[in-house]
């Protein structure tokens, strides 16, 4: 037996909006499809901007990378606002629960004063790398054309800010909630050589003006580096050091950067896809900047993980860069 | 730096959660990473002196934001489900639904690029982060715009293509110029425009009536959105008055170019809200209050009492206030009017009031609508009777500034219009007002720019050069079917076919049947 509740069917007139309609046909379309194209203003601008007077405002042309339709880059993990805040709500929920934990059990007031410091100087200080990240993505989510796009970066803008939060919150279980260990963590971003180099990359990062320029660096190449010393090797040294606690504290970061490389791989494809032009632009900037992301996190390697760690990783970069067609100089793979 | 043993309170814990994760550059020099924050000339003297106007962490966010969205959907996966279109006071209302489509949610994403821009923009870190969290409500706004009103588009005619509709309808160049203007100014600007003359002032006049007008005509979608969305306005009200306080306490020269701002954006606003008016007053088959009302309560009263509070920071009310104060009795009539004559170039239907309405509108303007208007609307609704509806052939002249057309009236008669023109470098322009006039007076060089709709079709811009050709082939509206009088058309029949009404002829005998 089944139950069978009548209703009044009716027909619609049409499945979809025009717009989705004349990309994917009159059928019934996904949350993503109807929230995510052709929802921006393309043309008839009324004025020049007063801070970019040689271009309008959604001016494809902020960027070197030529695109016939920005459409083409789409989100692999078909995140619209809804989608995104409902899956970081999950991974937040765990996050929250790890640091409960350790909070509730000492688990880092109990490990040695100078593992502590460790803490504080090795890993804390990521979260003024975080803020960067932060400020980049939301200028590039500013500036990108085609919702497609432009939702992947402030969707990141907002998790690198949380991700600098989970950061900053480790320093707070270390001090009881003072605000001492930040500010000696700071010291460190600002005066300790290990950091100079990663914060001048990160200084030099803020002036790029070319906003795909900046994805490529910020992260591709960067976070393609980082994540991986920081959150896997790092992570492991720190478990050698008697601190595995710690990874309870960024596992956040470690399923975001594997979820992460989903839309950075297919936007990378896709736009080096586009034209040889592209690619050419695109080599060109990874030959320039992925040494100096190299450079920025060698101190960090050679303090904890050891150099060999780190020349690994850039390995697997370059495996990775070039999947999609570009090269990056250093080890071979 | 003192020694700190003590727990950090709720406000600083958040300060170091947010602004602390800044630093002072040494590798590059502060106005190469902020290169946009001196040419309007404000000053900001110390950033440390912002207030964050709400205390958000990301993990808060995505928990509190996630549980509103599994509600909201759900909401609207039962009204797909349930046809809750059917369940709406009358199917006239869905004209306000296209309005608010076409013209509404694309500022939200308007909104959405312009603080993800400002959110990077500012030197203050704590300013950024409150923009970077408006801009991604935003975007969400725009998107679940997209899908409260996605059930509509498949029963209703006239929602299919809203955005693109945005850049290119005539009368969508108010909207969407007035978010171009905000765009193209500095970052102060910006949120003196949006934050605190739009989301702060005005809101209440833009985003509620709409949605208060979904929750008087059974329209449980869009009302549901607008009640997932109140918290978000809530701190986009915030950070409006946030801004502008900061801004003002910051230094004695930022007050005359505040002062200036707000005297534009006030009258840019107030221009915008015609749209509301008219919608309020014509559009909603169960109207919520008049827009007379509306303006006097939160206008008036509202807007009185907080450019009371900003006096002491030597702000006084915008100017041309007493203009706009004048208007509130004639502005949704005049609209209105116009629409109508123009509905074979709108997106949405028109059509007169029915006798109960008029009368309501008698009563709701009893100094104006009976003496001025009323005759006009009956003799349009008679000649609509008779087969003869008036749609009007020529193309009308539109103010340079707010872009409406020259139709409202002078405050001292409302027999005349109100039309002003200045020559610029050897060129005439066009005004509705004074209020437009000085606007453009102040900042000609940006606003000869303006992207007419008209000029632009006469120049043979918009894919051709008689209106069926512009309104087809270039705006996507389906002539008569999309709009023109909705009395007799497609949108009409099928909302009697629900409703099991047989087709009329006429208001009076549908009366009899309902």
């Amino acid at each position: 037996m089944t139950i069978e509740i009548k209703t009044t069917s009716v027909e619609p007139i049409r499945n979809t909006y025009s717009a989705i309609a004349r990309r994917f046909g009159d059928k019934p379309a996904t949350r993503y499809q109807e929230a995510s194209f052709d929802i921006e203003a393309k043309t008839n601008f009324h004025y020049r901007p007063l801070w970019d007077p040689k271009r309008t405002l959604n001016d494809p042309s902020r960027t070197a990378m030529q695109m016939d339709d920005w459409y083409a880059v789409t989100d692999p993990r078909q995140f619209f606002y809804g989608a995104y805040v409902g899956n970081r709500a999950k991974m937040q929920e765990a996050a929250e629960s790890n640091f409960g934990f350790c909070d509730k059990r000492n688990l880092l007031t109990r490990l040695p004063e100078e593992t502590q410091h460790q803490l504080l100087r090795l890993l804390v200080p990521l979260r003024h790398v975080e803020l960067g990240a932060n400020m980049n993505n939301s200028k590039i989510a500013g500036d990108a054309i085609a919702t497609t796009v432009a939702q992947m970066h402030m969707f990141a803008a907002t998790d690198r800010l949380g991700i600098g939060q989970y950061l900053s919150r480790i320093a707070l279980l270390l001090d009881g909630s003072t605000g001492k260990a930040l500010d000696e963590s700071k010291t460190f971003w600002m005066d300790d050589e290990l950091w100079q180099p990663m914060r001048k990359l990160v200084e030099d990062m803020l002036v790029i003006d070319d906003w795909f320029e900046l994805t490529l660096v910020q992260n591709v190449l960067l976070d393609g580096l980082m994540y991986p010393l920081i959150y896997d090797r790092m992570d492991a040294w720190l478990g050698e050091q008697g601190a595995e606690d710690v990874s309870l504290l960024t596992e956040f970061q470690r399923d975001w950067f594997k979820e992460s490389l989903r839309w950075t791989n297919a936007m990378t494809k896709t736009v080096v896809g586009e034209s040889e032009g592209n690619r050419e632009q695109l080599q060109i900037w990874v030959t320039q900047w992925e040494p100096r992301a190299y450079e920025a996190l060698k101190p960090i390697a050679q303090a904890t993980t050891g150099l060999d760690a780190l020349d690994e990783i850039r390995a697997e970069l370059s495996v990775r860069l070039k999947k999609v067609g570009l090269e990056s100089t250093g080890v071979q793979a | 730096m003192a020694i700190k043993n003590k727990k950090l309170n709720l406000k600083d814990k958040y300060q170091y959660l947010t602004r602390d994760m800044a630093w002072e550059p040494t590798y590059q020099k502060k106005e190469d990473i902020y290169p946009d924050e001196q040419f309007e000339g404000i000053k900001i003297t110390d950033w440390s002196q912002w207030e964050d106007p709400f205390r958000l962490t990301m993990d808060a966010y995505w928990k509190y934001q996630a549980e509103k969205e599994k509600k909201l959907y759900a909401i609207f996966d039962a009204f797909a489900q349930n046809n809750g279109h059917q369940n709406i006071t009358d199917a006239r209302y869905v004209n306000a639904l296209k309005l608010f489509l076409s013209g509404v949610s694309p500022l939200e994403y308007a909104a959405f690029q312009g603080y993800a821009r400002v959110g990077r923009q500012f030197s203050g870190a704590g300013a950024r982060v409150a923009c970077q969290l408006q801009a991604i409500d935003e975007l969400r706004h725009s998107q679940t715009q997209q899908h409260a009103m996605s059930h509509y588009n498949k029963h209703f005619n006239g929602l299919h293509d809203a955005a693109h509709q945005h850049d290119r309808i005539w009368f969508l160049s108010v909207p969407k110029s007035f978010f171009d203007d905000a765009r193209s100014a500095g970052p102060f600007e910006f949120l003196t425009a949006i934050s605190f003359s739009f989301e702060y002032v005005l809101t209440n006049l833009l985003f509620v009536p709409f949605m208060s007008g979904a929750a008087y005509n059974g329209d449980m979608a869009t009302v549901t959105f607008g009640f997932s969305a109140q918290s978000d306005e809530a701190r986009h009200m915030t950070l409006g008055l946030e801004v502008i306080k900061f801004i003002l306490e910051q230094h004695e020269d930022n007050v005359p170019i505040i002062q200036r701002w707000i005297d534009k954006w006030f009258w840019r606003g107030f221009r915008l809200l015609s749209l509301v008016g008219m919608m309020m007053d014509y559009m909603l088959p169960n109207k919520v209050m008049s827009w007379a009302e509306a303006w006097e309560v939160y206008y008036e009263q509202n807007g009185g009492a907080l450019f009371k509070d900003l006096e002491r920071y030597g702000i006084r009310p915008p100017k041309y206030q007493d203009v706009a104060n004048a208007a509130k009795n004639h502005v949704s009539h005049q609209a209105w009017g116009t629409f109508y004559q123009y509905s074979q170039a709108t997106n949405f239907h028109t059509w007169m009031p029915e006798e109960e309405e008029m009368t309501w509108l008698s009563e709701k303007y009893p100094e104006t609508f009976d003496k001025y208007y009323r005759a006009r609307f009956e003799h349009w609704d008679k000649e609509q009777k008779e087969g003869r509806r008036f749609y009007n052939n020529t193309l009308p002249q539109l103010c340079q500034v707010c872009q409406i057309p020259v139709i409202f009236t002078e405050k001292d008669d409302p027999s005349v219009f109100s039309h002003r023109q200045i020559k610029h470098e050897g060129e005439r322009y066009h005004f509705c007002s004074d209020g437009c006039c000085d606007i453009f007076k102040n900042e000609p060089e940006k606003y000869i720019q303006a992207w007419l709709p008209v000029h632009q079709i006469y120049q043979g811009n918009c894919g051709g050069a008689d209106v069926a050709t512009v309104v087809e082939k270039y705006y996507h509206i389906n002539l008569g079917v999309d709009n023109m009088e909705y009395h007799g058309s497609p949108d009409h029949q099928r909302w009697l076919d629900i409703k099991g009404l047989k087709p009329l002829q006429s208001n009076s005998e549908k009366k009899t049947a309902a």
